[in-house]
């Protein structure tokens, strides 16, 4: 290899960093603008291509189902005749398996979080459970349904599912069974599962996003780990958690497999009045519908599929409702 | 122990010795015999895991005065400061042995009740860090953690510390309305009249103007000296002329040492020792 002092014998002094800059090749400046603009074009392309294929599937699904669409449908259990069917069933059971859940995974989630985030010292026992949760968020939800079928529905087999003990009166608001059987309640629980690692990461990343300095400055004047996490940090994220924890029950709200492996009946017509009521919930409804043969039932699958889209959109748009009116209170 | 800010602690009412030029006095000059010393510090050592930010500091801070703690980053005197409210505990992996004692009370056991010894020690951060509430909520936070209070109480204690922080008469149309408004030099006010209102002996302040542009810097350092007639206070600063306009007694840290500690004028006029000679001067760090 050449000596730098013998291929510039020349170079007596040092040169500045304009003078090396100056006397480098010049790289094409045509060649990078085209490689900017090309880069810029592919992105929209691929854009572009998202949304077409959206707009496909909105513009389908309407047309095959909004002619179904109407009071009657919304109203209506379902039916072997296709124009007096509805979503009534399936409409009421999600939202009362997503009440459930909300009321089930919130506190679990977002308590999990506060543990995490604000109160456990660094230890091999935190990783270890911070890595389970971020390998669970990825477990397939029929996993869960499984589990549920097993924790909830069956209880671990500890009690006989057939002649299962009951407290109240089956007519009662407050009717209970156990095991829980595949009630609402069992419902509820099961999606819990699904959604509770989505509740836990989504908290603590909210948590995270309070600044130290105001967790500092909470514990400078006296308060004690839980006053700074109850009076700051809590108040502070929110927006955030509440945020994640719609945005988790849309997820929930969406779910068909685990519910299915409950051993739900598929053909209900009534509505839950207690925890324990049978349930169908939208996407098994519309799976069901899908998979008969005549086109009417295919219609209906449509037009339920627009009113759960509905639901999820109105979920969406309420998280960021609560986020705007949050912040503003909070600013 | 629960002296309101309207009745501080019992003041020195000796008047100070105006500063004078150019006394020598020994390295470590004690601190005279009239006044009392509020912390003590012997021998104390602290580590950050292996580190060793701390090498046996003996350092004596007077009852309501000004003691600042100077000399290059990395010194050890935030460490020190931390200490004194134990703010270094949730540091992983940082303690600390020796003495350091607060009237007595020794400030590093185990089984000393933080949260009260933080009651009694404030402390002033490098960054204003008001809470995202009203101003009159980041006043009333500290208060309302440690009692209930009834609602007149409280307002006359957000009143009384909001005065103290001298901050009152440009707050006191708004205190409703968000701390975030207010300019960084008032949110810096407002981060005083919040440690001040719990009733504290000592304040602590990080660096409390290294943030600030310098008539708000004026603004906390006259306050400052106001302050000092109720309250012990060690203020940290990279800034030798803010240390010799605000204290009564300097410190000078290096490298984890107390190179020299004593009058302030002492120590800016006529040092013992030439590294603090060299620091004071601007030759170094």
């Amino acid at each position: 290899m050449h000596s730098l002092g013998a291929r510039s014998p020349s170079i007596a002094r040092t040169r500045t960093p304009g003078e090396i800059v100056a006397a480098a090749t010049p790289t094409s400046q045509v060649g990078r603008r085209i490689v900017d603009r090309a880069f810029l074009g592919v992105c929209i392309a691929f854009t572009a291509l998202a949304v077409l294929l959206l707009v496909v599937l909105l513009v389908s699904i309407w047309q095959d189902g909004h002619a179904r669409l109407s009071w009657q449908f919304l109203s209506s259990f379902a039916s072997r005749k296709t124009e007096e069917a509805g979503v009534r069933a399936p409409l009421w059971g999600s939202i009362w398996v997503c009440v459930i859940c909300a009321v089930a995974a919130l506190p679990i989630g977002v308590g999990t979080a506060i543990y995490l985030e604000e109160f456990s010292k660094r230890s091999r026992f935190r990783s270890f459970i911070q890595l389970n949760i971020a390998n669970l968020a990825g477990v397939p939800s029929i996993v869960y349904g499984i589990l549920g079928l097993t924790a909830f529905a069956r209880a671990f087999g500890t009690a006989n599912s057939e002649s299962p003990i009951t407290f109240g009166e089956p007519e009662s608001f407050f009717y209970l069974q156990l095991p829980f059987g595949h009630g609402v309640l069992a419902g509820g629980l099961t999606l819990m599962l699904v959604v509770l690692p989505i509740v836990i990461v989504s908290s603590q990343e909210a948590l995270r996003t309070v600044p130290g300095s105001l967790r500092t400055a909470s514990l400078a004047l006296g308060a004690t780990q839980w006053q700074t996490t109850w009076n700051i940090t809590l108040p502070a994220s929110i927006p955030m958690i509440m945020t994640g924890g719609i945005l988790a029950m849309s997820r929930a709200i969406g779910e068909a497999a685990p519910i299915l492996v409950l051993g739900v009946p598929l053909f209900i017509r009534s509505t839950p009045t207690n925890l324990m009521s049978d349930f169908t919930v939208l996407p098994l409804q519309i799976y069901n519908w899908s998979m008969r043969q005549q086109s009417g039932f295919h219609e209906l699958a449509a037009a339920g599929i627009i009113v759960l889209l509905a639901v999820l959109l109105t979920l969406n748009a309420l998280a960021v409702i609560i986020r705007h009116r949050l912040q503003r209170t909070n600013g | 122990m629960t002296t309101p800010p309207n009745a501080p602690p019992p003041r020195n009412l000796e008047v100070k010795p105006p500063m004078t030029v150019g006394a020598p006095a020994a390295a470590a000059a004690p601190v005279a015999e009239t006044e009392h010393i509020a912390i003590r510090a012997h021998g104390l050592d602290s580590w950050y895991g292996s580190v060793q930010a701390l090498k046996g500091i003996s350092l004596d801070i007077p009852n309501c005065r000004v003691t600042a703690l100077i000399g290059p980053s990395g010194c050890g005197k935030s460490t020190f400061l931390r200490w004194i409210n134990r703010m270094n505990d949730p540091i992983p992996g940082a303690r600390a042995s020796g003495t350091l004692k607060m009237h007595g009370d020794d400030l590093l056991s185990r089984s000393l009740d933080v949260v009260e010894l933080r009651r009694r020690v404030g402390m002033v951060f490098q960054k204003p860090n008001p809470f995202t509430k009203s101003i009159y909520d980041n006043v009333a936070f500290g208060p309302r953690l440690h009692r209930s209070f009834r609602r007149a109480d409280l307002d006359e204690l957000v009143e009384n510390s909001l005065r103290a922080a001298a901050l009152w008469d440009e707050v006191k149309d708004r205190l409703k309305s968000s701390a975030l408004g207010l300019s960084g030099g008032q949110q810096q006010r407002l981060c005083i009249a919040r440690a001040i209102a719990v009733g504290p002996e000592v304040l602590l302040m990080d660096e409390p103007c290294s943030a600030l542009d310098p008539k708000s810097t004026a603004s906390i350092e006259q306050l400052i000296r106001e302050l000092e007639t109720s309250y012990t206070i060690v203020i940290v600063t990279h800034n030798m002329q803010q240390a010799a306009r605000v204290s009564d007694r300097t410190a000078f840290f290096f490298e984890g040492t107390l190179v020299e500690c004593g009058s302030t004028d002492r120590i800016f006029t006529n040092p013992a020792n030439k590294q603090t000679e060299d620091y004071v001067s601007g030759r170094f760090g």
